[in-house]
């Protein structure tokens, strides 16, 4: 079952009010993604931490018996 | 007695220092993401046990649970969960799992891993 981009967009975006949030549709087909999360909140954090916090934002709509979304290439860094 | 999916995936990561949970076996493997870690384990000549998730499908939710990461593969370094595969990538081209292996005594082809971040360069 794929997922709207905007839906995947959405569910970053309400969990990091502030972050920029770049989301790419790999394949056209609603299952593979790339998403690129800069947030305040990963400083200090090691990349495991940022993106457990970035996988919990989705809710269990990954890769699991009822998951969604199959593929998602996510890189997560503190703002510049 | 029934079987603690939680304990055999301990007991794996804690008797093998290096252990790759991933779709299909290192040789034959079943999903891109997957592919991608076994291949660079496998250049990077890392004695590694792999575990096929999709074998087990109780093992397959269950190291999600264990580790609380929702995708495979997963890879692990002397019970420590590393990462998937975008981790294990980054870490490769940054130099930083040459001294994760190096710190944790686990013989590894540093060629290898240097020729991997010259092509990438």
């Amino acid at each position: 079952m794929p997922i709207a981009q905007k839906e995947l967009e959405e569910l970053i975006r309400s969990a990091f009010p502030s972050a920029s949030v770049v989301v790419r549709d790999l394949a056209g087909d609603g299952n593979h993604y790339a998403a690129e999360v800069a947030d305040e909140s990963f400083r200090g954090k090691n990349r495991v931490q940022q993106q457990r916090a970035v996988y919990a934002a989705l809710k269990g709509k990954m890769d699991g018996p009822d998951g969604e979304l199959h593929a998602l290439a996510l890189t997560t860094r503190v703002p510049e | 007695m029934t079987r603690s999916v939680q304990d055999e995936i301990r007991d794996t990561v804690t008797t093998n220092s290096v252990v790759l949970f991933m779709k299909g076996s290192r040789f034959q493997p079943q999903c891109g993401f997957s592919s991608r870690v076994a291949s660079v384990l496998n250049y990077l000549e890392i004695d590694y046990k792999d575990v096929n998730v999709l074998a087990d499908p109780e093992v397959r939710e269950g190291i999600k649970s264990f580790s609380d990461w929702p995708t495979i593969p997963q890879l692990y370094v002397k019970g420590e969960f590393v990462g998937g595969c975008d981790i294990v990538t980054e870490m490769v081209l940054s130099g930083e799992l040459d001294d994760l292996f190096s710190n944790n005594g686990i013989a590894f082809s540093s060629d290898a891993s240097k020729r991997i971040r010259d092509h990438n360069a």
